[in-house]
Order: structure tokens, then sequence, then C-alpha cells
């Protein structure tokens, strides 16, 4: 797959559990665990995952904002795991992220301007030049010229958004990482930034990791989704497929749980019992089966690998039958 | 199974009663700040009956969450109520306005007869105290009984909240429990004293999707056992069409549509509620890659400064002059009500 944008593979994620100085060496928890997938050129991918599935520690450690203990991420074909100060900077320039609360990731002080300015100087754009091109990028994101002189602040949560993204692009990514983009604001704004993103997309020729934790936003925006279970992919494939004809038990109860989108549509479904459990303490063989209602016991002989259901669609489940 | 039942006197009272549990009546609330005030509730009338959900949704600033904290009277200043009635029909059949009692009255009522629960379990659990305790102290409050029974009373609530092992859960601490697990016990707590009224202010928006269905099935098969009203603030439409038999849609501190929850998703009437529907990616539509979704233009109303007419006027792609008068409330359709001048003709 040399087309691949973004390549990950065998990813894995470990944190020392918390140590007391009484208690022996307690095991690692396991956040990501042998991930692979990759992105192509243009393409929208999304990770679907509750809390604790690891899906915003699998941006980050592809990002190398947090180290990963085995695995290798590939960008235009160059391992970031290896690399070291100017040029893990320079490669990851290509990468920019986008996060679920722009007002943490904005510096306060800062003006709109300098925030999304500070990109075009790390590229080494001429001071001369930064006005105009801050505008332009205003411009791109629908925020009036005169946004550049204001504060963090003065902004609402869907125009803080939009500056998150003007600062992604300052620096001409290839990809943006977008982790729960849309979820802290109103849903009448949650639209807007939904299609400035497919716009952006659209210009620039952009691939985007989009993660998110609801389903319509995911099926409707992505064109292929990956289900993220306890640090591990359980299903994968083309958007549609997978949400038409779900395979893993987990996805099957993701998009029963979701709300419905409209009151004739309720059912008497019978909710997925149980919460998430923690990925401090996962279970042997697939770590689903403790609230799968088809589990059977050789679920736990083994972790049960991503086999192909279909041309491009993958399931991690050993029953044939789903 | 003591611990959750309808009063019988709730019931018979019920039984063909068609008054609500609680009528709020042209509710105002004033934030008032170094000589400027806002109304963040501006006029909310609406009714709750036994046996039934209403959904209050609404964006950031729309007064929802203002509206629920006003009826509990838990508003702080600078926030008080300006005008209107919040009339509650107690288990003895008496209304009475809560915008009037004063606070040892209110405090015979609020956990008693009036439940609440939140978004957040944490911030409203006694980190200190074990939760069976905590229940066991909600139900001591309001009524006498032993200790000890109030204690066995607790881990019945808890197995009626379906939380497994319930015994030994009582005796756990909030923060060893998961977030849902937390939730259920806080609803426990509402209902220990069997409300005829339950106050859920977005009681699964900080839950995973999986969860926030269960607490909804939770929810809804309590109320089917107990009978009482519940009024559900939530700024999510797909929780409003799994739970709520009547919505009342505010935008910036008014009611603006109201509908049984059929009506509201067949014929939305208001523009803001018609804009809201069709910018939602929708789950049962075919999916169609890279369709942009419609919008619904510029920023939501900050109640501090609400234009003099229509409050959605400024994003409203219908308004014109008239709108910036405020618009008569218009009936519909049955029981349908809107607030906008021009929906007969859109």
């Amino acid at each position: 797959m040399s087309e691949a944008l973004l390549e990950v593979s065998g990813l894995s994620v470990h944190f020392a559990a918390r140590q007391a100085w009484f208690r022996t060496a307690s095991p690692p928890v396991r956040a990501v665990q042998d991930v692979s997938f990759s992105v192509a050129p243009r393409e929208i991918v999304g990770l679907v995952g509750e809390s604790g599935s690891g899906k915003s520690t699998l941006a980050r450690a592809i990002l190398r904002l947090i180290a990963a203990t085995s695995g290798s991420v590939r960008f235009e074909g160059v391992d970031l795991l290896g690399l070291e100060g100017r040029a893990l900077k320079n490669v990851r320039r290509g990468m920019q992220v986008i996060f679920q609360d722009p007002y943490a990731s904005l510096n306060p002080r800062m003006t709109a301007g300098q925030n999304i300015a500070e990109g075009l100087l790390l590229q080494g754009q001429s001071a001369r030049l930064i006005p105009g091109a801050v505008a332009d990028l205003l411009h791109q994101v629908g925020l009036p010229r005169d946004a550049a002189n204001r504060h963090p602040h003065e902004f609402s949560g869907g125009q803080r958004q939009r500056i998150g993204i003007a600062r992604a692009l300052a620096v001409q990514p290839r990809l943006i990482i977008a982790d729960e983009p849309v979820s802290a604001l109103d849903m009448s704004i949650q639209a807007q930034v939904l299609n400035l993103l497919l716009d952006t997309q659209e210009q620039r020729g952009l691939a985007l990791l989009f993660i998110g934790h609801d389903l319509s936003v995911i099926r409707h925006f992505c064109d292929r989704v990956m289900v993220l279970y306890l640090g591990r992919i359980v299903e994968s494939g083309p958007t549609e497929e997978v949400f038409a004809n779900p395979r893993h038990p987990y996805t099957r109860a993701l998009i029963d749980a979701a709300p419905v989108s409209h009151p004739a549509r309720r059912r008497a479904r019978g909710a997925l019992a149980g919460d998430p459990p923690s990925p401090i303490t996962i279970a042997s063989g697939c770590a689903f089966r403790s609230r799968c209602a088809h589990a059977l016991d050789n679920c736990r002989a083994q972790v049960p690998a991503l086999r192909h259901v279909g041309l491009q669609h993958l399931s991690a489940c050993i029953r044939d039958e789903f | 199974m003591t611990a959750l039942r309808a009063p019988p006197e709730a019931r018979a009272a019920d039984a063909g009663s068609p008054e609500p549990v609680l009528s709020l009546r042209k509710l105002a609330v004033e934030f008032a700040t170094q000589g400027r005030s806002f109304r963040a509730v501006d006029g909310v009338t609406l009714d709750v009956f036994r046996g039934r959900t209403v959904a209050l949704v609404g964006e950031s600033g729309s007064g929802k969450s203002v509206t629920i904290q006003s009826i509990m009277r838990l508003l702080k200043s600078p926030a008080r109520i300006a005008g209107g009635e919040i009339l509650f029909r107690g288990r003895d059949g008496r209304r009475r306005d809560l915008a009037q009692l004063d606070e040892r009255d209110m405090r015979t009522i609020r956990g008693n007869e009036i439940g609440l629960i939140f978004q957040e379990p944490m911030t409203s659990l006694n980190p200190l105290l074990k939760v069976g305790a905590q229940i066991a102290q909600a139900i001591r409050l309001h009524r006498p009984v032993s200790a000890r029974e109030a204690d066995a009373e607790a881990v019945t609530l808890l197995r009626q909240v379906e939380i497994a092992e319930a015994a030994a859960r009582a005796t756990e601490y909030p923060h060893q429990l998961s977030g849902g697990m937390r939730q259920r016990v806080m609803i426990a707590m509402a209902l220990a004293c069997s409300p005829v009224l339950l106050l859920a202010d977005e009681p699964t928006t900080a839950l995973d999707v999986t969860v926030q269905a269960q607490i909804l099935r939770l929810l809804r098969t309590l109320q089917e056992q107990l009978g009482m009203g519940v009024l559900f603030v939530t700024h999510n439409l797909g929780v409003v069409a799994e739970i709520a038999d009547r919505v009342e849609v505010m935008y910036g501190g008014q009611i603006i549509e109201s509908a049984p929850v059929d009506g509201l998703f067949d014929r939305p009437v208001h523009p803001y509620t018609r804009a809201l529907l069709a910018s939602l990616p929708d789950a049962d539509a075919p999916h169609v890659p890279r369709r942009r979704l419609a919008v619904v233009p510029g920023q939501v109303v900050d109640p501090r400064h609400v234009p003099p007419g229509c409050r959605f006027e400024p994003r409203c792609n219908f308004a014109i002059g008239e709108c910036r008068t405020p618009p008569p409330v218009a009936q519909a359709a049955e029981s349908h009500e809107v607030r906008c001048l021009r929906w007969s003709v859109l």
C-alpha cells in the first residue's frame, strides 16, 4: 500500500499502572492494542468508540503527543516513531489536529489572529505576508476579518472551533485528525462546522481521521469507519456496509443504542447490559465477551483476529452467523 | 419490594383526573447585575401530567436548565423569579404555587414530592459517604423510619434501578462506581420518597450511548411503575424522540413550539424547529457520501441581548419586517402551539 497517506501498523500504547509502594508491579494499562489501518489521500475515515475505548489515545499516539509502546506510524512513507527533533517537526507539520474543546488548545492571551499566525511563523512565512494570510484563512472558515484582533474568550464555541480549524489549515496539512470536533457545540452549530470541514477537505484535498462517539455524525461524514473497543479495532469497513450490515455484536449494539431519529422508530430493544469495562482489567480472549449476548466458551480462548467478512469489511468475532 | 410504589392516594387522585401535577404559568426568571438585567426565562407556560414525560429541549442559553432550577427553587443570586406561577399539585391533591413558598416549606417538597437528577452525578453525591448510606439519609430526611429500615430500603432501591449485587454496592463510595452506575444511584435517591414529579436535567448527556440507552429505558420503566410526571431537559433531539410524550422547544428564554412528540417530528411548524430537525444527520436516510447538511445560519441567541421581536428573527430565512415585534402564540394543530407570525404561510 504505497499510496497510503497514513499507515498505522501494530500500534500499541501501554501506560504503567499507578504503583503503590507496598504492592508488586501491576500489569500496564493497555489503552491501544495492536491497531493497524491506513488512510488514503482525500479519504475520510471515522473512528468510533465509547469512553475508555482508546480512541483519543490512538490519535495522540499517531501525532506523537504520547509515546507508543510498539508498532509504527508512517506518514507519507516516513516512520514517525523513529524521528526526533527537527525531522519529527517537519513530518508532523503535514498532519494537524482539531480538539473537542478549542478553548483548551487556543492561547487565551493571544488574539485569534496571533493564534493562527503561529503556524505560519513556524513555517518560516515572512512576517510581511502574515496579516494577509490570516485574513484569507479567517475568510475560508467563515469568520469576519476583524475577528483577527479579538481574543478566544470573545467568541462562541462554534466560532472558536472555526479558529481551531483555521489554525490547523495554516500549515498546509495533508491530514487532519479531528477528535470529537463538534461534540461540545450546540446542535444548530454542529452542521455548520461539519459542512466547513467537508468544504475544506474538498478544496484542499485533505484526508480526515474523524474521531467521535455520535454514530449519526460518523455515518453521515465518513467514507470508511472503524469501531474501537477497549483499544482494539473490532470492526471496520465502508461506512454504509458497516451500518447496514454490522457483523460484530458490539457494533450492532452501538447502532441499536443510538437514539432514534423519529419517535415512531422507538424500539423495545434489549439494551446492551453493563458498562464499558475499564482497560485496566481486560479479560482474556474477546474483550467484549463479558457483555456479549452471543458469547461462547471459545470466546475466552484467544483474542479474535480481524477477518474479512466482505471485500473491505473486517470483523473480529469468531462467530460467523452475525 | 416496598421502596418503589406509587402512593395509593396518588393513584386514586390520578385516575380520571386531567389535572396536571405541574403547571408553569408565564414563568419569568431575571438575572440582575450592576443595574443591568435580562430575562433568562421569559413567560414560560407548560403542563406536566402524571405518567407523562415532557421534554424541554433547547440549546445553550435557551433557559431550559434555569426553568428546572426555578421549579426546585434552587436559583442563586443574581437570578430570581420575576413573575409567573409554578403550580404544583402534591400527593394530597392540593395545588400550591411554589414561587410563593418559603424555604422551609420547599424543603418538605424538594427531594420528597419532587425528585431531581442532574447531568453529573459526581457533583451531587457525597464523595465521603457510602452510596447506600446516602440513599438512606434521603429516605430518613422525609420519612419517619428507623436507620435499619432505611438501609434495607436503600438496597431495595438500588436493586430497582437495576444495580447488580445491590447489597455489596451499597457499601461502596461514589468514586468506586462507573458513570452509569452513579447515575443509577442518583435516580434511586431521587425516587426514594416516591415523588409525583421527577425533574431530569440532561441526565444522560455525559454517558456513553450504550449506557444512555440503559438509563432511558430504566426511566421509562420506573415511570410506568410509579406513575410520576417527568420534566426532562435535553439538548438532544434523538433523546427527545426516545423518551418524550410532549415536547416544548425553547429558544432565547421562550417556548417557541409545543406539541405532542409525533406531531413535532412529523410536522414541525416553527422555522427554528424545522431548521434544527433538517440539520441533523438522519440515521435512517440513505447514506450519501459528502452530502452537506442543512444549516441553521448564525449564532445561538445570547439571552443577555435578545432581539425585540421574535427571538429567532435574526437567523430566520423567512423573517419579514413584522417579525421585529413579538409574535403571538398560534394554534397550529390540536394541542400544537407555535410562536411565529408566519407559520401558516411557510
